[in-house]
C-alpha cells in the first residue's frame, strides 16, 4: 500500500504505517484536537457521574423547589420590598440588586478616578505626576480584599457613634453606622419638571448636532456648550418655579438608637464601593496613560500648530484617538470590578453571594444548586457588560474613510 | 463567547470537585486507617474552642472531639482540627472533609431531616440572648426597636432574630458577620448596638473583652438552642460511637467516676454494676460491634474527664466565663442531663 506523498515537506516514506500519520501536520492537528476534546468530555462526564453517584449515596435530590420556600431571614439593605416572609428567590433578587448597585456605582467612580489619575500621571507638574504614580502603584499592588477590610475598618473605627454624628450643614450625617443624607421627596407637579428636563436634553442634543454641522461646513465654533447648559438647567428650573414646591427633602434625624428618615447608606456599601473603585482606578489609570501615549506625537503637535487650546487638544484630538486603545482593556477592568464585588461578604454587605450563595445555601443545604445559580448570574452580568462595551468599542474604533 | 464558555466549564468543574470526595459508609475504618480523627470546631470562641497561650486548642467542644479520639484510639491526642464558620460547617461535614462536628451547633428539625445530619445528643442546653454596652441603658430586649444588631450569619440565631422582631412588631438593622471574632470587633467598634448569639457565646465573648463589666447580657432568652455534636447520615456505627462517647462523659459524672478515680475503679469490682459495664470490668453487650476496645471509656474518662470536670475547667464559675450549671446540671440535681443507661 505504498502511497506517494504529494504534500511538500516530509520526504515520502518507504511504506505507509499508522505512525507516519503523525508526521503529517494536518492529520496530526486533527488527531490532537480529537484527543483533547475526548479528554474534556471524559472529565466532564466523570465529574457529573461523580455528583450523581454521591447524591444517590447522600439520598439528596437535585432541584430548585427550595427557591419558593420562605427565606426567614432579614436583609439590611433592600432596594425592593422585602420581609423575612418572602421567598428565597426574592431574597436572591434583593442580593442581585445589591450586587448590581455596588458594581454600577463602583464602575462610575473607578472610571472617573482612573481617567483623572491617568491624565495626572502624564502631567508636566512633577508633584502631580509623582502623586499619581504613588497612587497607581499602591492601588495596583495591594490585594483588593485587604483594601475592602481596610476601608471598612477605617469607617467603623474612626467615624463617631450616631449620638455624636459628624454633620454637614445639619442635614447630612456621617456616623460609624453609615451615611445619612436628605432624601428628595417628589410631590405632585414634579412630573412637569421631569418632562421639561427630558425635553431640554433632547434640545441639547439637537444644538450639539447643529453646532457640529456649522463647524464642519464653515469652521466656525458656536458656543454650543453654554447653550446646552442653559437649556438643561434653565428649562426645568423655570418649570420648577412655575408649579411651585413640588420637591421637598426628608431630612434624617436622630431617634432612639439610630437616625430615621433620609437616605441611608450603610458603611458596608460605602466601604465596598470605595474600595473597589480605589483598587480598579489604579489599573484604569494605567490603561488611560497607555492610551494617551499611543496617540502619535505628531497629532498633538499638529493641533498645537493649529492654535487649539490645551483643553480642546485633549478633548478633541487626544481622547477620541486614545479611546480606541483604552476601551478594550477597560472592559476587563469593569468585569473584574463586578466579580470582585463578590468579596462583599467579608464585611457583611449582603450581595448575591451573601443571600443565595450564603444564607440561603446554608439554611437549605443546596450547595450545588445555589452555586450554579450564582455562577450563571455572574456569567450573565459579565456577558452583558461585555456586549455593551463591545458595542461602545465599535462606536469609538477607527473608522476608515 | 468561546472564552466565557470555557470559563464557565472550569467553574462547573471546580464546583463538582467540591462535592466529589464524599462519604463512604465505613467512617471508623477510614479514621483508623488515617491514624487520627478530624473534628470540625469553631474558629474561636473562648471556653468552647480557643487556643491557649501555647497555641493548643482547648475548650468544651474540643473535649468532645478528644473524648471520641480517646474512645477510638485510646489516645485523646490522635486528633486534627478543622476550623469552620457557621456557614462552612455543614458542607464540610457532608462532603466528608471532617468525621464529626463539635461546634456549638443547634439541633433543629431541618438540619436533622433536610440536611441529613445526625445529632448524637446535647452537650449544652442554651438559648439565644442579647448583649449590649452598659452605657446604652437598655434593660430589656423589648427596648431594642430600631437597633443595629450584629449576628453571625448561617446560624439559627439569624432566623430567631427575624422571628423575635417580627413577633414584637419592631424594626431593626441586621449586620451579618462571618465569625465570632469579627462580630466582637464590629460590636466593640460600635457598628451595632447589640450583639446576639447563644447566651453561652455571649458570656464567652463578654469575658474576652477588655472590660467585661462594661457590657450586660439582657434577661430575655428568645429561643431554645440545644447544642451538640453531630455526624452525617448513613453511618450508624460511627454515629453510635460519637453518641456513646458523649453519654459516657455524662454517665460518668452521674455515677461519680472522675479522671482521678477511674483507673482505681476499673481495676476492681464495683457495687454499681453499671460502672462495671461502663469501665469494662463486666462485659457490655454489643461493644465489639462498635469496634471499641474493652477499656475505651476508661481511656476517655482518664484523658478527658467526665462531663462535670470538663464543664468546670472550661465554662464553670471559676473560669472567666463564669457560667452556672443551670439547665446543664445532671437530672438528679434538677438539670436536663440524663444519659441513657449502659446496659
Amino acid at each position: 500500500m505504498a502511497q506517494p506523498n504529494d504534500r511538500p515537506g516530509p520526504p515520502p516514506g518507504p511504506a505507509f504505517s499508522l505512525g507516519s500519520l503523525w508526521y503529517d501536520e494536518a492529520v496530526r492537528g486533527v488527531i490532537i484536537q480529537i484527543l483533547v476534546l475526548a479528554g474534556v468530555f471524559a472529565t466532564v462526564a466523570w465529574m457529573v457521574a461523580n455528583v450523581v453517584a454521591n447524591y444517590a449515596i447522600l439520598d439528596k435530590t437535585f432541584g430548585f423547589d427550595f427557591l419558593w420556600l420562605p427565606a426567614n431571614y432579614d436583609i439590611n439593605q433592600t432596594l425592593i420590598e422585602y420581609t423575612n416572609r418572602d421567598t428565597h428567590l426574592r431574597a436572591a433578587v434583593v442580593g442581585l440588586i445589591n450586587t448590581g448597585l455596588v458594581a454600577f456605582l463602583g464602575i462610575i467612580l473607578a472610571t472617573v478616578l482612573g481617567f483623572l489619575v491617568g491624565i495626572f500621571r502624564l502631567s508636566e507638574n512633577w508633584l502631580v505626576s509623582r502623586l499619581a504614580y504613588c497612587y497607581v502603584e499602591f492601588t495596583r499592588n495591594t490585594p483588593v480584599l485587604l483594601l475592602i477590610l481596610l476601608w471598612h475598618g477605617i469607617f467603623i473605627n474612626t467615624l463617631p457613634h450616631p449620638r455624636q454624628a459628624m454633620t454637614v450643614g445639619g442635614a447630612t450625617f456621617l456616623t460609624n453606622r453609615g451615611f445619612y443624607v436628605p432624601k428628595p421627596v417628589f410631590e405632585s407637579g414634579f412630573e412637569w419638571v421631569a418632562l421639561t428636563l427630558a425635553a431640554a436634553i433632547v434640545g441639547a442634543v439637537l444644538v450639539h448636532r447643529h453646532v457640529r454641522r456649522v463647524r464642519e461646513a464653515t469652521g466656525r465654533q458656536l458656543p454650543g456648550g453654554w447653550i446646552s447648559a442653559a437649556l438643561i438647567v434653565g428649562l426645568p428650573g423655570l418649570a420648577f418655579a412655575a408649579v411651585g414646591a413640588s420637591l421637598s427633602f426628608d431630612v434624617p434625624e436622630l431617634r432612639g438608637f439610630n437616625f430615621r428618615g433620609g437616605l441611608y447608606l450603610t458603611p458596608e456599601l460605602v466601604a465596598l464601593t470605595w474600595a473597589l473603585a480605589f483598587y480598579t482606578s489604579g489599573f484604569i489609570a494605567e490603561n488611560v496613560r497607555a492610551g494617551i501615549l499611543a496617540v502619535d506625537k505628531g497629532q498633538i503637535e499638529a493641533s498645537q500648530a493649529l492654535g487649539l487650546p490645551r483643553g480642546r487638544v485633549l478633548r478633541l484630538v487626544i481622547l477620541p484617538q486614545s479611546l480606541r486603545v483604552i476601551v478594550p482593556p477597560l472592559t476587563s477592568q469593569y468585569l473584574d470590578l463586578t466579580k470582585n464585588s463578590s468579596l462583599a461578604i467579608a464585611i457583611g454587605y449582603v450581595d448575591l453571594v451573601g443571600t443565595l450563595g450564603g444564607i440561603t445555601l446554608n439554611q437549605t443545604g443546596r450547595e450545588i444548586e445555589c452555586m450554579m445559580l450564582v455562577l450563571l448570574v455572574y456569567l450573565a452580568i459579565s456577558l452583558s457588560i461585555s456586549v455593551f462595551m463591545n458595542w461602545y468599542n465599535r462606536h469609538v474604533r477607527l473608522v476608515e474613510r | 463567547m468561546k472564552s466565557s464558555i470555557r470559563a464557565f466549564s472550569v467553574g462547573l468543574a471546580a464546583m463538582v470537585l467540591l462535592a466529589a470526595s464524599l462519604a463512604s459508609a465505613g467512617t471508623l475504618d477510614d479514621v483508623r486507617k488515617r491514624g487520627h480523627l478530624i473534628c470540625g470546631i469553631n474558629t474561636g470562641l473562648v471556653g468552647f474552642a480557643a487556643p491557649d497561650d501555647k497555641g493548643v486548642w482547648k475548650g468544651f467542644d474540643v473535649d468532645v472531639c478528644r473524648a471520641v479520639a480517646a474512645a477510638v484510639f485510646g489516645d485523646a491526642n490522635k486528633l486534627k482540627y478543622k476550623h469552620l464558620t457557621g456557614k462552612t460547617r455543614f458542607t464540610a461535614l457532608r462532603s466528608a472533609e471532617i468525621d464529626m462536628l463539635s461546634r456549638n451547633t443547634t439541633w433543629t428539625f431541618s438540619r436533622d431531616v433536610d440536611l441529613q445530619l445526625t445529632f448524637v445528643g446535647v452537650n449544652y442546653y442554651d438559648g439565644q440572648g442579647f448583649m449590649a454596652p452598659k452605657k446604652l441603658g437598655v434593660k430589656s430586649a423589648k427596648d431594642l426597636a430600631g437597633a443595629s444588631v450584629c449576628i453571625q450569619t448561617g446560624t439559627t440565631t439569624e432566623l430567631n432574630l427575624a422571628d423575635f422582631f417580627r413577633a414584637n412588631n419592631m424594626k431593626y438593622e441586621p449586620v451579618p458577620i462571618e465569625t465570632n471574632t469579627e462580630a466582637r470587633t464590629n460590636y466593640l467598634a460600635g457598628r451595632c448596638d447589640v450583639y446576639t448569639t447563644d447566651r453561652s457565646g455571649l458570656a464567652a465573648t463578654r469575658a474576652a473583652t477588655d472590660n467585661p463589666d462594661a457590657h450586660v447580657v439582657l434577661p430575655e432568652i428568645i429561643s431554645k438552642e440545644p447544642l451538640g455534636p453531630l455526624v452525617r447520615h448513613g453511618d450508624d456505627q460511627w454515629a453510635d460511637i460519637v453518641r456513646w462517647s458523649l453519654n459516657a462523659m455524662i454517665a460518668a459524672e452521674e455515677m461519680g467516676v472522675t479522671s482521678k478515680n477511674v483507673k482505681a475503679m476499673a481495676s476492681k469490682e464495683n457495687k454499681n454494676k453499671e460502672i462495671n459495664r461502663l469501665l469494662g470490668v463486666e462485659e457490655l453487650q454489643g461493644r465489639e460491634r462498635l469496634g471499641l476496645s474493652k477499656d475505651w471509656a476508661v481511656n476517655l474518662i482518664a484523658q478527658v474527664g467526665n462531663y462535670g470536670e470538663v464543664f468546670e475547667t472550661h465554662l464553670g464559675t471559676k473560669t472567666p466565663i463564669g457560667l452556672a450549671r443551670g439547665l446543664n446540671a445532671q437530672w438528679t440535681d434538677g438539670g436536663l442531663l440524663y444519659a441513657p443507661p449502659f446496659r
